[in-house]
């Protein structure tokens, strides 16, 4: 690290360059900043890719075995590790923007006092915003790629379409750190985290990731398919296996719309904390 | 720069007004009356006691937010794997479970497993945060608290939260009537040790921990494939012969071994049993002792 030279601003060229290259080139500095900042951690980022690999094993071997075969999208029966690993997917999307967007934002903004620091230069609440979630969706981009790979190699690809998980994994993270991060800003104390998990953690075992929500009365089931993780994961689910309608378009669409409302609201609360 | 009067010598005058310290040992008689009696010996070393005291006071505070995940943290649990994934696996046959429904052998590995992910929490992030973020250790070591006293006074407050966690677990094992014996009330104990043994070697390690880095590790090849690979969610003949050695070398599956055979009431000698618990014992022992040490080489001025 040591050779990398201390500065607070690009200089002049590379500011005008990015002034005039759009009016939100400004958050690439705060992604250039994490990416600098993750330097000396790049492990951290890498050995990210074990936990999906030990969750598809785990249901490789384990569950997949206890459970034979379940029905899919459209009804038919399939392995439960090809219903199953999808909804992975999904999860570590979610978990993935969610720790980004709660923990560390949280982070940034009481203890290390970073977007104070970073609102004292010409880039604006808006901007800060769209730099973190900006951020986590590219951390995102490499963890799906990666478990897209691993379900590859384990042989739970179905249909062509999965090159379409990527984005989607994306859109899924895209939504829950827009969310989170609006969250984030209304949050006091580290306790306030035991609230965050109380919200993700139904989402997560609820939303159709480890069985199908037949099994529910239909009460139930409309409040589960309000939740983005459902919609997520039936996306990656159909994508997965080859079983592909319009439908799927009107749930990408809720999930990119929760997004862009969390992605406004987020930035309006940094202004509004930070600010006077 | 706060200069204290400590050490390992019997406390002495106090250094500065601490209203939060207990008695010191019979001083000279306070108001003028004859000599009072002896005070008698304590259960706990009255030092190690007013650290512990410290993260009540805090406990107090925070006690909200935490209740709700304590409580509905095992309702959530067992209701997705006991009810919902245990009504895939009971339609295809359990079988290769001993015959029990799924919600009946995966509610007391969640009992074990869930000491031992609380133990972990309760033992990385909150023990370094006390030394770099709100610097309740450093407070501490302003005041005649040895370091040992800081780490078992903080150990004594993680077994409380697992004590408290575990009871709720259990009590909703048995709502939910996945228990099978009433051996279970003895799967209480045996939670809070599991989780102590995770927790007391992890505090050992945190509070020498250079950044908190080192606990994604910890969590992500440590916590993660135990939490997957050690009987909990599926029995351990379904993995390959030289997985399942490792994995019955493992602290994890003592603990779910032995809670597992507490809560269905079968498949345990005493001896078994009694392996179980020494393994736990000695790995919480080791911890302990290592904290000790650990505490002190980090926190003594």
């Amino acid at each position: 690290m040591s050779s990398v030279p201390l500065r607070m601003l690009p200089p002049a060229g590379q500011l005008a360059r990015l002034r005039r290259a759009g009016r939100d080139a400004g958050s690439l500095h705060l992604i250039e900043r994490h990416a600098r900042a993750y330097g000396h951690a790049w492990l951290v980022f890498a050995s990210g890719v074990f936990e999906p690999l030990f969750y598809l094993l785990s249901v490789g071997i384990g569950l997949g075995v206890l459970i034979g075969k379940v029905p899919g999208p459209g009804g038919r029966l399939i392995p439960y590790r090809d219903f199953v690993a999808p909804g992975l997917l999904a999860v570590s999307s979610m978990n993935g923007a969610m720790f980004d967007s709660t923990f560390n934002i949280f982070f940034r903004l009481k203890y290390a006092k970073l977007y104070d620091a970073v609102l004292s230069t010409p880039m604006r609440p808006a901007q800060v915003a769209l730099g973190e979630i900006g951020w986590a969706l590219i951390r995102g981009t490499i963890y799906a790629i990666a478990f897209t790979l691993v379900m590859l190699a384990l042989g739970l690809v179905h249909s062509p379409w999965t090159v379409l998980d990527v984005p989607v994994a994306v859109l899924i993270g895209f939504a829950f750190a827009a969310l989170g991060m609006t969250g984030t800003t209304y949050m006091k104390s580290w306790q306030d985290f035991d609230y965050v998990l109380l919200i993700s953690v139904p989402i997560f075992l609820f939303s159709a990731t480890f069985y199908p929500i037949s099994i529910y009365p239909r009460a139930v089931q409309v409040v589960i398919e309000c939740t983005p993780l459902y919609q997520g994961v039936v996306l990656l689910r159909d994508l997965t296996l080859g079983v592909v309608g319009p439908g799927l378009l009107w749930r990408a669409a809720y999930l990119a719309v929760l997004g862009l409302a969390g992605l406004y609201a987020s930035g309006r609360r940094i202004g509004k904390l930070l600010l006077i | 720069m706060v200069v204290s009067v400590r050490g390992d010598d019997p406390p002495g005058p106090p250094a500065h007004g601490g209203a939060a310290r207990p008695p010191v040992p019979p001083g000279p008689p306070a108001h003028g009356r004859a000599a009072r009696p002896p005070v008698p010996p304590r259960p706990i070393p009255p030092r190690t006691f007013s650290a512990f005291r410290c993260w009540l006071t805090v406990y107090r505070r925070i006690w909200r937010s935490s209740v709700w995940s304590s409580v509905l943290g095992p309702v959530f649990y067992l209701g997705a794997m006991g009810f919902g994934l245990g009504s895939l696996v009971n339609k295809h046959g359990t079988a290769s479970l001993g015959g029990v429904s799924y919600l009946a052998f995966v509610a007391p590995a969640i009992l074990a497993t869930s000491a031992a992910n609380t133990g972990m929490a309760e033992a990385s992030w909150p023990v370094f945060g006390s030394l770099k973020w709100n610097k309740i250790y450093i407070g501490a070591q302003s005041s005649p608290l040895r370091p040992e006293d800081i780490f078992r006074g903080h150990l004594i407050f993680m077994a409380m939260r697992l004590a408290m966690n575990a009871a709720v677990t259990i009590a909703f094992m048995w709502a939910f009537g996945a228990v099978r014996s009433a051996w279970v009330v003895l799967a209480w104990p045996v939670a809070v040790l599991t989780g102590v043994a995770f927790a007391a070697p992890i505090a050992a390690y945190a509070v020498l921990a250079k950044n908190e880095l080192s606990f994604i590790y910890i969590f992500r090849f440590g916590m993660m494939p135990l939490m997957l690979f050690s009987g909990t969610f599926f029995p351990l003949s379904q993995l390959p012969g030289w997985l399942r050695a490792v994995a019955y070398a493992t602290p994890l599956w003592h603990g779910v071994a032995l809670c597992r055979a507490l809560s269905l009431g079968a498949g345990l000698s005493p001896l078994g049993a009694l392996g179980h618990v020494a393994y736990l014992a000695v790995l919480a022992a080791i911890g302990i002792w290592a904290g000790g040490r650990t505490y002190r080489r980090r926190l003594y001025v």
